[in-house]
């Protein structure tokens, strides 16, 4: 077990990288500090695959440092490193029974019979695999087979993280479910440091401590759900988590105040950028928009009726505006005027949040 | 309800019965008419029953014959499967050598039957051959047209040179197949290099190696233009196989009877074992 840390990383899968699109990691710190529960958490092609790798050794980034503890495992092969990674894709081996098949990453490093069986054991009625044991691996459903890769994953307890790639993917979503709060279980009994990358929002709120949210190659926060959810420190954040996403609009600076199409706006920033700035945008959860006669007009486009609230799409100019509204609020009908909650609305410079 | 029922569709179907008709079924009841009867020409027929397939089977030639196939048979495919599958795997898995190497591999197979027997009777000629002066240059006495031993490795020989080829692209295919996913699992979980070939990539070619011996048994078995061009099945009778064997029956003796018999016969063991086998490879698949 260990505190890992990422100096610097960057990586290109070209063998000569020039442009900053060349790089598939920009520039990577981050600390993942031992036995917490982590999510990594970005759309495709964001990352978040490389990342791992690099943390496994199946990759070595083109520029920067790994260090597990304080030594540098950089140019250590994965074999040495210690580290247990589940894959999108079910892997197991064919040929061999679901027991062989857990027993496979303990055998390989010469570990007594004796232990073996008592670990693959263990992890068969933690994964409720103990009734197929004797089967053959290739006989399993798509599920089955996924629990042997997890097994895989956990059966050696010397690790210093388990990392799983999307892992679920594959499995039916009431059985992903189960699973999810069986690993998440698992996490409090071992205290192993995890990684579990997703690009599924409400899989990586549920499963860790702590989500590092990653966008084109750059972590761009690092938080708790709460903090992801009430303080986004980039507009990727903002709307990439919440169902709907933050409302991003566009605004401008004059007279030291911030104005959105006309209207002063307050928001939560306090160190306001200069009359003037480029690229200023306000953003503002749907959730804390609501109905103000005080406020400033828009014309209701659509309300969507979820069953346990409503979200309205709203237009002000040119500008579309979702809001979440309880389920038995009164929508006005003539004239209706919205305004931003200012403890909430925040204020953003070139995608990233002013404080 | 009902089904509907439209007999033109038989219309459809008639081309289908004519053409296969004529290429396989009437030619093979020709061959069946001609092993139960014997005939002094002017299409007079005189029923024999199955008195030429005792002969057949009771023959010494055709035992000796049989066991010349079977030996061949069974070289090349211990040769031919573990070197096309050692050669897949050292074939590049990408860049621009891939093409390339995939090109070399195929030329082989693109090169008739007939031309491959000349090509290796004058490359392994002991006075003008390239092959055949250099062994004999090394100080060994090599001659293929006079040593049962020299003609049998010639033609294993030549025929590994034509179809290792095919091996070796089937294997690669399956090796291709393979999801990246698989080999960083078993870096993850410490697998030698030799678990990694015995635990994933043999078992993730069952299904091409499966395809390759089968294809590679049946053509092997059934050989017959390469072995003929090269050694015309001598010294002797050393390197006459089965289809050799067959065509000197019925085209050199003209013993029609025993010659259909001995076809039948033929036929049926290529077809019994190509189902003992496949139904051993695929009786894991079904569990």
């Amino acid at each position: 077990m260990a505190k890992i840390t990422l100096e610097n990383i960057r990586h290109s899968y070209l063998p000569e990288p020039k442009k900053k699109e060349d790089y598939a990691l920009q520039q990577i710190d981050a600390e993942w500090s031992d036995g917490s529960a982590y999510a990594l958490l970005g759309p495709s092609g964001c990352g978040k695959t490389t990342l791992l790798n690099i943390i496994s050794g199946l990759l070595t980034p083109s520029e920067g440092r790994v260090l597990f503890d304080e030594s540098d495992v950089t140019d250590t092969p994965t074999t040495e490193r210690q580290i247990a990674q589940v894959f999108q894709f079910p892997v197991v081996y064919d040929t061999m029974t679901v027991f062989d098949n857990l027993a496979f990453p303990l055998r390989n490093r010469g570990i007594a019979e004796g232990k073996v069986k008592t670990r693959v054991n263990e992890v068969a009625k933690m994964l409720d695999l103990e009734n197929s044991l004797n089967k053959r691996a290739a006989g399993l459903t798509a599920d089955g087979k996924q629990k042997i890769s997890l097994g895989r994953g956990l059966v050696r307890e010397d690790v210093n993280v388990i990392m799983f790639d999307e892992p679920l993917t594959v499995i039916d979503p009431h059985l992903k479910w189960l699973l999810r709060s069986k690993l998440k279980e698992l996490h409090q009994q071992l205290g192993r440091t995890m990684i579990y990358v997703t690009h599924d929002q409400t899989e990586a709120l549920t499963f860790a401590d702590h989500v590092v949210v990653m966008y084109e190659g750059t972590v761009v926060q690092v938080g708790t759900p709460i903090e992801l959810f009430e303080h986004p420190a980039h507009t990727f954040v903002g709307h990439f988590i919440g169902s709907p996403g933050m409302n991003i609009l566009p605004c401008e600076m004059s007279d030291g105040v911030v104005h959105f199409a006309g209207n002063q706006v307050r928001t939560a920033s306090t160190n306001l950028p200069s009359n003037g700035s480029d690229n200023i945008e306000v953003g503002i959860r749907p959730e804390f928009v609501e109905f103000d006669d005080e406020g400033f007009p828009v014309e209701i486009i659509k309300v969507d009726d979820l069953g346990r609230h409503q979200i309205v799409l709203a237009r002000h100019d040119s500008n579309m505006i979702k809001m979440i509204v309880a389920e038995d609020a009164q929508i006005p009908s003539e004239n209706p005027c919205i305004s931003f909650s200012p403890a909430q609305t925040r204020l953003y410079k070139d995608s990233w949040v002013i404080d | 309800m009902s089904k509907t029922t439209n007999q033109k569709a038989w219309i459809l179907v008639v081309p289908v019965v004519v053409l296969v008709a004529f290429n396989a079924l009437i030619p093979l009841m020709t061959v069946v008419n001609y092993s139960v009867q014997e005939t002094f020409g002017n299409n007079v027929f005189f029923w024999e029953g199955v008195k030429w397939f005792e002969e057949v089977l009771n023959s010494s030639r055709f035992h000796a014959s049989f066991m010349r196939q079977l030996a061949f048979t069974g070289t090349i495919l211990l040769i031919e499967i573990p070197l096309g599958i050692a050669v897949a795997l050292s074939m590049p898995k990408k860049g621009p050598w891939v093409s390339v190497c995939l090109v070399l591999m195929a030329l082989p197979l693109l090169i008739p039957w007939n031309v491959v027997g000349a090509m290796w009777n004058i490359f392994a000629l002991p006075d003008i051959g390239l092959l055949g002066r250099m062994i004999n240059g090394l100080g060994i006495n090599y001659n293929f047209t006079q040593q049962p031993a020299a003609a049998w490795a010639t033609t294993i020989l030549m025929d590994v040179w034509h179809w290792t080829s095919l091996v070796v692209l089937l294997s690669y295919a399956g090796l291709c197949a393979i999801p990246d996913a698989y080999y960083q699992a078993a870096k993850i979980d410490g697998a030698s290099a030799w678990a990694v070939f015995w635990r994933i990539q043999l078992p993730k070619m069952k299904r091409v190696l499966t395809i390759a011996i089968l294809l590679r048994f049946m053509d092997s078995f059934m050989i017959y233009t390469e072995p003929f061009v090269l050694t015309g099945g001598g010294p002797g009778n050393t390197t006459t196989f089965l289809s050799i064997d067959l065509v000197k029956i019925a085209l050199g003796q003209f013993d029609l009877g025993p010659a259909a018999a001995m076809s039948l016969i033929y036929f049926f063991i290529v077809l019994l074992m190509c189902w003992v086998f496949y139904t051993l490879m695929m009786r894991d698949e079904e569990q």
